[in-house]
């Protein structure tokens, strides 16, 4: 398989596109013509030849652009990539886990050779080439979590395990849907997710909390997570709001095809080895409506989830002052037709 | 009375207990303004207590006698102080000696205990074995999300942030880590439409 590169750009002039392919094979979180929270856990195990569920970290058209995003994001703000003192170790399993991945899963972009604890690391999309020792970090240019995620796609929660309940300890977080890392870190499962409305009443953190608590090495698990957000915009975090918050109003019924997109995360969980700490990856894919709209079910789902989403949900996913027009856009595209069972195109 | 009862909110905002005499060799009791109060009625419950107290007190500015009044309980120490943030090289030093079996006990505004509680959990205390107990006034301390300053003493919804002058609105969101409550940019859909200022729980 090759990929073919995109140079876009995620701010400014939004030169963001998705191809024909990436439509295609676009994560579409909604399994019915309605949404409500619920623990849609199930196992990372792969997943149909070339969709995203496919290889254990997916690799796509936007990774190089991604990451020239992610660049500029911590030169702005350090603050963006922390880890406290004793996840150094979860680090070194973050990058384990993601070198080995990525050389089997890609041989032909990505290449680990191992000798004993010299270790070789071949990036060719990035043109990155490290000799380095495995547990030293006076070899690497960045800390082991730093420099590993810096090199891939979605933002990083490195998860410390203790007292039966899972702790922020670390992360990359430079493509958010509207939380702080700086703020958050230190935070157990419950604290973190404390801002979601309707959720804990629901009992869905207990129950995904259990889940996690079990994942096992080996085993990892996923679910999709969705968001509206206006312009191919990686960085939607609290720290820059005051800056994103204003393009939310630029919505007008000329431009909202172009311009409004959904936004979802693919989570993945997996164990850690060495620190039996856990890796929470959150990976956004961003389309367009005007893109989504070209695949008819999922133009027709998109409009009645977005129209019937309880108000809370859609006031806490920032959306709910553009819901009529985006609702208005896309009735066009729902001629009331039933549509099939499950996320995938018909 | 100084007590207010904090409505229900979500589960990161921390809550405030009353603070109960337990079995210890030292006491380390924290306060400022009304949290004295609180601190009367913990040594009423056990007198003993007072013998292995160390009591680090920052009066209001028109204290009406909370200091005095601790003083004449004779505690095994008490250092009256002009700030908490003036006296954090002072409770750092205290927290090195720390033994097991030390108890801490927290008492007043919420800046305060959280402050407090944040130097001690450094110090390898579990934020679960500490005590606190609001009193007076429901000012919290804030963080601004965009530039990271702390706004002390913040009484009203929304507010001016101190450090870079954005007007933010007041979560219930908090951090034991900076010790914060956190504060977001109320107009940035709508520059300049600030909402008029509400004083907090009014």
């Amino acid at each position: 398989m090759t990929i073919q590169f995109n140079d876009e750009t995620f701010r400014d002039d939004y030169t963001f596109t998705n191809s024909e392919r990436a439509i295609k094979r676009f994560p579409f979180p909604f399994h019915e013509d309605s949404y409500m929270y619920s623990v849609n856990m199930e196992q990372h195990q792969g997943g149909p030849e070339g969709s995203i569920y496919e290889k254990r970290f997916d690799v796509d058209e936007h990774y190089i652009s991604e990451m020239k995003d992610r660049a500029l994001v911590l030169d702005e703000d350090p603050l963006r990539c922390q880890s406290l003192p004793h996840m150094t170790l979860a680090g070194w399993d973050l990058l384990e886990l993601i070198m080995v991945s990525k050389s089997e899963d890609y041989p032909d972009l990505f290449e680990l050779h191992r000798d004993g604890n010299n270790w070789h690391w071949i990036n060719k999309p990035l043109g990155i080439e490290q000799k380095f020792v495995f547990m030293d970090e006076s070899t690497l240019p960045y800390g082991p979590m730093e420099y590993i995620t810096r090199q891939t796609q979605g933002d990083f929660a490195l998860l410390d395990q203790r007292d039966e309940n899972l702790w922020m300890d670390a992360g990359t977080v430079t493509t958010q849907a509207d939380w702080s890392l700086d703020f958050d870190i230190g935070m157990n499962f419950f604290e973190w997710h404390a801002p979601v409305p309707l959720a804990a009443e629901m009992g869905v953190f207990k129950r995904a909390l259990k889940f996690l608590l079990n994942i096992q090495q080996g085993m990892p698990a996923r679910r999709l997570n969705w968001t509206m957000t206006v312009n191919p915009l990686l960085d939607t975090s609290p720290e820059n709001y005051h800056k994103w918050g204003v393009q939310k109003t630029t919505l007008t019924p000329e431009n909202v095809g172009q311009k409004q997109y959904l936004r979802v995360e693919l989570q993945t969980f997996f164990r850690l080895p060495r620190s039996n700490g856990m890796v929470f990856p959150i990976r956004c894919y961003l389309i367009s409506l005007e893109d989504l709209v070209t695949i008819p079910k999922w133009g027709r789902r998109l409009h009645r989830v977005i129209r019937d989403v309880p108000e809370e949900l859609a006031t806490y996913k920032g959306f709910i002052d553009n819901r009529p027009l985006i609702v208005d856009y896309l009735s066009k595209f729902d001629d009331g037709a039933p549509t099939s069972d499950g996320v995938w195109p018909d | 009375m100084s007590t207010f009862k904090f409505p229900p909110s979500i589960t990161s905002r921390p809550v405030y207990g009353t603070l109960e005499p337990r079995s210890g060799k030292h006491h380390l009791m924290i306060a400022d303004a009304e949290g004295a109060e609180a601190l009367f009625d913990l040594v009423e419950k056990d007198p003993d207590l007072i013998a292995h107290a160390h009591i680090m007190y920052f009066p209001a500015a028109d204290d009406t006698g909370y200091a005095e009044k601790l003083k004449a309980f004779s505690p095994s120490k008490l250092y009256v102080g002009p700030s908490y943030s003036a006296a954090v090289p002072r409770l750092r030093r205290i927290l090195q000696d720390a033994h097991m079996g030390l108890q801490v006990y927290l008492a007043g505004t919420e800046g305060l205990m959280g402050q407090a509680m944040s130097e001690a959990t450094n110090a390898g205390i579990p934020h679960t074995a500490i005590q606190t107990e609001h009193r007076g006034s429901v000012a919290r301390r804030m963080q601004c999300v965009h530039c990271k300053g702390i706004t002390e003493n913040v009484v009203t919804d929304p507010f001016t942030c101190s450090h870079c002058g954005l007007n933010l609105f007041v979560r219930d969101h908090y951090s034991r880590r900076i010790a914060a409550f956190q504060g977001v940019c109320v107009d940035a859909e709508d520059p300049g439409n600030v909402p008029p200022k509400r004083e907090l729980y009014s």
